[in-house]
């Protein structure tokens, strides 16, 4: 496993946008080749090494190198976008886009990720140890592509509009979130462990969402089935269960219909 | 103006004859002449290459309102896919609803000298105009869509056939357009009430008059002003089940009524994306439905006044638009995505959706099949096109793709077995499996040139080397002699190696190098003087429409700044 370390020498007046920080990238290249890298501050290219000392060479495949980010990117966009393996570790905060796209891997953020993080992504895993912004394994605009697989663990609270036309994988919010969560959402699991604002699965075909604390307005369009005691991410608790959006859509499955699932904790 | 020659090259030219003989190519001052009257000639040397005429799409929506939805709605469509700027060349973005920008590129480096935009909404013509203008290098027309028009329902009620064609002709000069495009007659309309028509005998509500009383009487109306395009119609329950026999019923409504005009065209009615509208069975299932183009074409390859293109399903993500209001909603429901329909006051509507014709259903790879199985089937490929129905069945970028599928049978067996999840079943429910043909070169200039020039009374501008033609000419990386490998086809006619239109060389070794000098064709028809339709104009005007008269011209000055302008007279 070989490591290759950024340390951010710069703060760029705008934001940089640096898709090409990903295992998939560094794989195979030398630390020069790698300073040598393109990114862009609008539409003006400049090279990565202009923004960050680079350390260490990358490994064999995308699988065996390891980035890490010694500082703080809440300038940088794109980290880790569209890989596929690797892993990437980001000591400070990073902009929007953290593992958008990703198929697979790691990413880390051990402090705040910008909006857009896990847009689409199809599989990996991502862990914010901070706090998330909005559109958190979200789908692009226009797109009904959102989350399709993998698992984003967030440590504070989240933005708004997470989950958007999720179809698979798995969020779960330690802390609280804002408006808009699952809109639209057609599979997967959202866990949200603090409280939830209002518009919670608005339009949600499919999939299931798990509120531990409150949410402040419920939307009209669910249903209340039963009570029961689940297990939920290592918590044990009695939840009301509910069907829903009750004004959308839902497909059938050997005779039965399916319906989204909310489920809120006693 | 500029001298060429292109030497050394495999030509092809379906009215000089040539099937592939080493043939100079000529153009001066815009047009193609004999060698000998070349005095300093600009060399290409087209060794080892392919040579035809700049080509001819008969059917595409690349202009207009529900073009620009498209674009507006689907910005994931966009993303990744945008190419900077480079020299001349603008921007270009987008992939089944490109920009105007890349769909003017994206056809010179097809080697297309010519598209016809297929639906525009009078109401928006100015935005279609527009869309056209701003779309570098081809020459463009527009066919404005009269089938679920309130004057057209009205006369034809009563098979009023002059004041039809009065009001076509009207219309033509209002909107700068070209011919009469017919989509989904009556149905459109019957969508304003909550139903369609799904045959050609189901009177439109409150209309009361059926659509095989429109396609008839349109076809009259068209011969009666002798118009250089024919009617151009979307027949009835495009793409549902069992619609083979709706087809049929619209054809026959030709039977019997000659081609009269001064272009050379033969034919009076021209159906397009026929691969739609040549569908068995009672539902999707792969145990009900079924291909249906050998009966289809059965009856096309006998009626010598029909000309048709093929409307190929070419497996991609795309976005569907049509004037078929009522068909864009049943597709939404069907795949759930998101969904616009609009209608269009007095003349139309249209609706736009996503589509993802997926390699692993049944269905798109049965459509996918029935395409091309018309296209191999068809007896004469001078009335025989290939399209997409861009974006519909396919992005247009997809037609070197179609042409090797046509060309190449060991092509298409790699579909059926490798790509297609359902090969098998395809191969028991359509014809695909049993067809050996392979298109030829020289059938392919017929289909893809001097076939849909004919069609659209071009015939002395576009679609063959003959001097006195437009200056139109594409050169392809193509061997005939040595290539063997079917994707050389569609490697080759998706990148001309040089492309001439109007005489300039617009794409050079490959790359865009000019922006090119685009021109906007129309049809200005001469009628007698029509007072009824004058009065029922004016009345329409004052008690329905939402703009009044003299807001509805295409002002010539703005909209159409480069026109190319073809006299009909069709005074008595």
């Amino acid at each position: 496993m070989a490591t290759v370390t950024l340390t951010p020498t710069k703060v760029p007046d705008l934001r940089l946008e640096a898709d090409n920080i990903k295992p998939d990238v560094f794989a195979g290249k030398k630390a020069a080749e790698i300073a040598d890298l393109h990114v862009f501050i609008g539409n003006t290219q400049y090279m990565l090494g202009e923004f960050f000392e680079v350390a260490g060479d990358g490994g064999a495949s995308a699988a065996e190198t390891t980035i890490v980010i010694d500082g703080d990117v809440s300038r940088v966009k794109y980290i880790g976008m569209k890989m596929t393996d690797g892993t990437v570790l980001v000591k400070g905060n990073a902009d929007m886009y953290v593992g958008a796209w990703m198929e697979g891997g790691t990413i880390t953020v051990n402090g705040d990720a910008d909006a857009f993080a896990g847009m689409g992504m199809t599989g990996g895993e991502i862990n914010v140890a901070g706090n998330a912004g909005n559109y958190l394994g979200a789908a692009y605009r226009g797109d009904w592509r959102g989350m399709q697989g993998g698992v984003i663990r967030v440590g504070g609270n989240a933005g708004s509009d997470i989950g958007t036309f999720m179809r698979g994988g798995e969020i779960i919010v330690n802390g609280n979130v804002d408006v808009h969560v699952g809109t639209h959402q057609e599979g997967g699991t959202i866990i949200v462990k603090g409280d939830a604002k209002s518009k919670v699965g608005g339009q949600m075909v499919e999939g299931e969402i798990y509120v531990f604390g409150d949410i402040e307005v419920m939307m009209p369009g669910f249903q209340h089935v039963e009570d029961a005691d689940l297990e939920v991410d290592g918590v044990s608790g009695r939840f009301a269960c509910y069907k829903g959006d009750m004004g959308e859509r839902h497909p059938r499955r050997k005779g039965e219909t399916i319906y989204g699932k909310l489920y809120l904790k006693y | 103006m500029a001298e060429y020659l292109i030497k050394n090259g495999f030509v092809y030219d379906p009215v000089l004859g040539i099937k592939g003989d080493k043939v100079d190519v000529a153009v001066k001052d815009g047009k193609m002449v004999e060698t000998s009257a070349l005095s300093n000639p600009a060399e290409i040397d087209a060794s080892g290459m392919t040579v035809m005429a700049g080509a001819v799409d008969i059917h595409a929506h690349v202009a207009g309102p529900k073009v620009c939805v498209g674009r507006n709605f689907r910005p994931e469509e966009k993303l990744f896919r945008a190419k900077p700027m480079a020299g001349i060349k603008r921007m270009e973005g987008g992939f089944s609803v490109p920009t105007v920008l890349k769909t003017g590129y994206d056809y010179a480096r097809m080697g297309f000298g010519f598209v016809m935009e297929a639906a525009m909404p009078p109401l928006y013509a100015r935005h279609v105009h527009e869309e056209i203008r701003d779309t570098p290098i081809i020459d463009e027309a527009a066919l404005p869509v009269f089938g679920n028009n309130w004057f057209v329902l009205e006369y034809l009620k009563n098979h009023e056939i002059e004041n039809t064609a009065a009001y076509i002709a009207w219309l033509l000069r209002m909107t700068r357009g070209f011919g009469v495009k017919n989509v989904n007659p009556g149905g459109t309309e019957a969508w304003g009430w909550g139903l369609n028509c799904p045959t050609v005998n189901d009177p439109v509500p409150y209309f009361d008059v059926t659509p095989a009383q429109i396609i008839r009487g349109l076809i009259e109306a068209n011969e009666y002003l002798g118009l250089p395009h024919c009617m151009h119609v979307h027949s009835n329950s495009l793409g549902e089940p069992g619609n083979f026999t709706v087809t049929l019923d619209t054809l026959k409504q030709a039977e019997g009524i000659k081609a009269r005009n001064a272009f050379g065209r033969q034919q009076v009615l021209h159906h397009t994306h026929l691969q739609f509208h040549s569908y068995g069975g009672e539902s999707y299932a792969s145990k009900s439905f079924e291909s249906k183009s050998k009966e289809v074409i059965d009856y096309v390859n006998k009626q010598d006044n029909i000309t048709f293109d093929l409307g190929v399903v070419t497996l991609d993500e795309t976005t569907t638009m049509t004037a078929d209001g009522p068909f864009e909603h049943h597709l939404t429901e069907l795949n759930h995505l998101k969904w616009v329909n609009t209608d269009v006051e007095l003349e139309t509507a249209a609706g736009v959706v996503p589509y993802i014709y997926s390699p692993k259903t049944f269905i798109a790879g049965a459509q996918w099949a029935i395409g091309l199985e018309l296209g191999l089937f068809a007896k004469d490929p001078m009335r025989t096109f290939v399209t997409t129905d861009h974006p519909n069945a396919g992005p247009f970028i997809r037609y070197p793709r179609v042409y090797k599928w046509l060309m190449s049978k060991a092509a298409r067996e790699d579909m059926l077995d490798n790509v297609l999840k359902y090969g098998n079943t395809v191969r028991d429910r359509c014809y695909i499996g049993e067809i050996d043909r392979e298109i030829t070169l020289f059938e392919l200039a017929q289909m893809t040139r001097a076939g849909p020039a004919k069609a659209l009374g071009l015939e002395a501008m576009f679609g063959s080397l003959k001097p006195g033609m437009e200056g139109d000419v594409a050169v392809y990386p193509y061997n005939p002699e040595t290539s063997e490998d079917p994707e050389d086809i569609e490697l080759a006619f998706s990148n001309a190696q040089y492309l001439i239109k109007g005489g300039e060389i617009v794409v050079k070794e490959g790359q865009i190098v000019s922006n090119g000098n685009k021109r906007t064709f129309w049809v200005n028809c001469k009628v007698d003087e029509n007072p009824q339709v004058e009065r029922d104009i004016a009345e329409k005007f004052k008690r329905y429409y939402s703009v009044n008269q003299g807001n509805y011209e295409v002002y010539a000055h703005h909209y159409v700044p480069n026109p190319y302008v073809i006299e009909v007279d069709a005074t008595q």
